[in-house]
């Protein structure tokens, strides 16, 4: 009788344009396409499944709760290019079924990189959801589920009561991802994921070569609650693309998540609980000891996929090695364009790792090759840091000197 | 298997990656225990060192007695240590790859040989050879005919040779053998099988030399089969040459890692980067787009130097170009170059650039990243098509190039992380498995020679 935890990730990059060495002006992102791509996901993805979610919830009368959390940056890209989509994630808020978890305004690993800037970057994305969504997000995660004991630790001195992890193997060992644990060092709670049901929806799903393919609710069901008898909590936690754009429609994604709530409360003792809702309702098992950095991404579960060859590092060094020099001229434009290079997607597709098998990580590349995404990020870098170098006043006899110009 | 092999161009006599694949491919056969007989023309005395050692020059032997003048036509065999099961057999000719017709005909006036007599006193004998399909010809009288005169003869020689042996198929490299190719299938009934490494199209982009290009097609449409070098060239044959699909597959062509590579000293360090372009400086290779990066370069990049390795009709007008566009002091001319010194050039090498505007496949840039030099190449090559860790650009996009080109001169992570896996990447393209796909085309034209009742 296990409750089900359900969290849907919601982001989308600024792509950078095509920038050569020889350009030399300010627009780096490529609006156009960036524009295109927020509408056709919006149209394939989150405009149908908000609306199908709203309908579950109010045909379940409030027994079907779930959590979502909205990057800033996507955010942005809904507020110019999809604006309804915000309002139908407010008309979920309203619900009071749906809980807001809280990240990194900017999708960013800077909790790496910068104690500072990451603070600054949950600050941001706090007030934002607050504004939009009303209310305080009480549970934390942090960009492509990047975690260790640290992270655990200021994630506690922020203020939030729970934390997400991948349920990792390696960290895990024999335990089981379907209880509650807390961090060595914190009192935080944190929930990990279930990484064979929810990459079961997630990547599996359609694969007609996978030998559960055409997977029916009940036998899905059916593992939940095989699951439920080592934990109490089953956490599933996505991509919200899951639901139309990975999975298209004619798969029979809607559908099968329309019949999940009523499939899971056939059984007695089931539940749906928000993040918040299922970190709380039960005492914590043990302590997930994690010191050294994991995620959700490929099969290593490490940061491989941003930070797994010379010139992803060289590129993350050198963006962060700029956070004083950007910060000190006051400009916010260049603020925000320093900030919207910090997306992990733009290391993402620098990743050699699969290159020549061609695989998940070329899907969603923009780029023919890593290389090009290297050499393109660092052109735009350069010109950052250009437009960072400190203004010289020089003095001039005659009239008095000009203020400088911030 | 047995295989009768007609070729052009033989290692230590390379002038292009023709060789190069000739003998990657019968070293590949020869390990997977495929014999092999190898019709070459007499390669020209050389004073350059090989590594491949003659086992025994072996006699003339004689071919044939008489003839009108009386005189013997001749041919001499040998083997090659390494290359336990190969036969070679090789003809008088004075004929070298990659010549054009204008080229033969300006060599040709250096003076007659006592061969052309035989030969022209031979002629009246051959009119019942299954030869007269040349001796027609769509115009191009004022071509002279010389080479066109030796590639009959060399075909000539090879169905004789042809008629002494026993082989299963016979695979002809490249359009100067497919006459001798056509020939010897007619004269023993064994499926032919025709290795496309380049096309005129490739050669000489539109202006097409017509003789040239009706031999090519003959040879493709008489195959049973036909093995190109690429997609890129299969798409050629299907649709220039009006090929049915069925009928031509892709075999790769690949590099082998002896482990040479790591024999010299590392170089002295140096200052400068170095751009390196090593091939043929010909139309083909886009010399002129090279030159053009450069000058682009230059405008942003001082600290760098480009190196221009080859020979070719194009070498005059390119030192000319580089001149014109105020870049000579920067651009080094080192003439062609073998062994070892192709070794050194690509140690001192920052970057490779191959700007083809039309490559069959191009063995050089695995060559470069034999020796851990990054590669950039040209998205119309067929070894784009098999290499991932490589930079791409169009051709005639000379900004892209150069953008490429200072992303690699200013970012050292960059040109670690090519060279890292593009070396690692090549070790998959080996030549064995180059001859184990030729194998299986053999296959299939014998297959397909009996059910066409051949």
């Amino acid at each position: 009788m296990p409750c089900v935890c359900i969290y849907f990730q919601i982001h989308q990059p600024f792509r950078l344009r095509r920038y050569s060495v020889f350009d030399t002006d300010r627009h780096y992102f490529d609006d156009h396409r960036n524009a295109e791509i927020c509408r056709k996901v919006a149209n394939k993805c989150y405009l149908p499944a908000t609306a199908m979610l709203l309908d579950m919830i109010r045909r379940h009368e409030g027994r079907f709760r779930l959590g979502f959390s909205l990057t800033g940056m996507v955010l942005d890209q809904f507020e110019a290019y999809a604006p309804e989509v915000i309002q139908s994630f407010q008309r979920l808020a309203e619900t009071g079924c749906v809980e807001f978890l809280a990240e990194t305004y900017y999708h960013s690993l800077a909790f790496l990189y910068s104690r500072e800037e990451f603070i600054e970057q949950v600050e941001l994305h706090q007030r934002r959801i607050q504004s939009l969504f009303g209310g305080t997000a009480p549970v934390f995660r942090n960009t492509e589920l990047v975690y260790n004991n640290e992270l655990a630790e200021t994630a506690h001195q922020l203020g939030y009561r729970a934390i997400l992890a991948d349920g990792a193997e390696h960290v895990l060992g024999r335990r089981s991802p379907n209880c509650v644990y807390t961090a060595p060092g914190a009192p935080i709670r944190v929930l990990l994921k279930n990484a064979r049901l929810s990459d079961d929806l997630a990547f599996r799903f359609s694969n007609r070569n996978w030998a559960e393919w055409p997977l029916s609710i009940e036998k899905y069901v059916s593992w939940i609650n095989r699951a439920g008898e080592t934990g109490p909590v089953v956490n599933l936690f996505m991509d919200f693309e899951t639901i139309g754009e990975h999975q298209w429609k004619d798969t029979g994604i809607f559908d099968f998540f329309e019949q999940l709530p009523a499939e899971v409360l056939r059984h007695a003792g089931n539940s749906f609980k928000t993040p918040s809702e299922a970190a709380a309702a039960f005492e914590p098992a043990g302590q997930f000891d994690c010191p050294h950095l994991i995620s959700w991404a490929d099969t290593e579960r490490d940061l491989s996929a941003w930070l797994g060859n010379a010139m992803q590092s060289n590129a993350l060094k050198e963006l962060y090695a700029l956070e004083a020099a950007v910060k000190s001229t006051g400009d916010e434009q260049l603020l925000r364009d320093w900030r919207l290079l910090q997306s992990s997607d733009h290391f993402y597709y620098m990743c050699t790792k699969y290159f020549a098998d061609g695989d998940v990580h070329k899907y969603f590349n923009p780029y023919e090759s890593p290389y090009d995404s290297y050499i393109n990020f660092m052109n735009v870098l350069d010109n950052v840091t250009l437009r960072s170098r400190p203004v010289r006043v020089g003095i001039v006899s005659g009239p008095a000197p000009v203020p400088p110009s911030s | 298997m047995k295989i009768f092999m007609l070729g052009w161009e033989f290692p230590p006599f390379i002038s292009g990656g023709l060789g190069t694949a000739c003998y990657g491919l019968t070293r590949g056969l020869n390990e997977l225990g495929h014999q092999i007989v190898f019709v070459l023309p007499q390669p020209v005395s050389s004073q350059y060192t090989t590594h491949v050692h003659l086992r025994s020059p072996g006699a003339p032997a004689v071919m044939a007695q008489g003839g009108p003048s009386g005189s013997a036509e001749w041919c001499s065999s040998y083997t090659m240590k390494e290359l336990a099961n190969v036969e070679f057999r090789s003809i008088p000719s004075s004929l070298q790859a990659y010549a054009t017709p204008e080229v033969a005909r300006r060599r040709k006036t250096v003076g007659q040989t006592d061969e052309d007599e035989a030969d022209s006193a031979a002629e009246g004998e051959d009119a019942h050879e299954p030869l007269s399909v040349l001796a027609g010809g769509a115009g191009g009288g004022h071509y002279g005919g010389d080479m066109f005169a030796e590639i009959q003869r060399y075909a000539r020689f090879a169905v004789r040779l042809a008629r002494r042996e026993s082989f299963d198929v016979i695979h002809a490299h490249d359009w100067m053998t497919y006459p001798a190719g056509i020939a010897v299938a007619a004269a023993t009934g064994k499926p032919l099988v025709i290795h496309v490494h380049s096309t005129e199209f490739d050669r000489s982009g539109e202006h097409v030399n017509q003789r040239i290009y009706d031999i090519e097609r003959q040879g493709i449409h008489a195959a049973q089969r036909v093995i190109c070098v690429s997609h890129l060239t299969r798409n050629i044959v299907l649709n220039r040459y009006g090929a049915p699909g069925e009928k031509v597959e892709v075999v790769y062509n690949a590099i082998d890692l002896n482990g040479d590579q790591h024999s010299l000293p590392p170089p002295i360090g140096k200052d400068e980067k170095i751009v390196l372009f090593l091939g043929r400086i010909t139309m083909q290779k886009g010399p002129e787009y090279f030159l053009a990066a450069a000058k682009k370069v230059l405008e942003h990049e001082q600290n760098v130097r480009f190196v221009m390795a080859g020979s070719g009709d194009l070498i005059r007008r390119s030192i000319e170009m580089a001149a014109e566009m105020g870049i000579g002091h920067k651009v080094v001319f080192t003439g062609f170059l073998r062994g070892d010194d192709v070794a050194r050039v690509f140690k001192m090498a920052d970057l490779y650039v191959m700007p083809s505007v039309s490559e069959p496949f191009g063995i050089a840039p695995l060559e470069a990243l034999s020796h851990e030099v990054p590669v950039l190449i040209s998205k119309q090559s067929g070894v784009s098509e098999v290499l991932g860790h490589a930079l791409k650009v169009d051709f005639w996009d000379v900004n892209e190039m150069a953008n490429k080109i200072i992303a690699v001169l200013r970012h050292p992570p960059l040109q670690a992380t090519l060279r890292e896996h593009g070396s690692f990447e090549i070790r998959k393209l080996t030549w064995r498995d180059s001859a184990q796909g030729c194998v299986r085309v053999y296959g299939t034209a014998i297959a397909a020679s009996f059910t066409n009742g051949n």
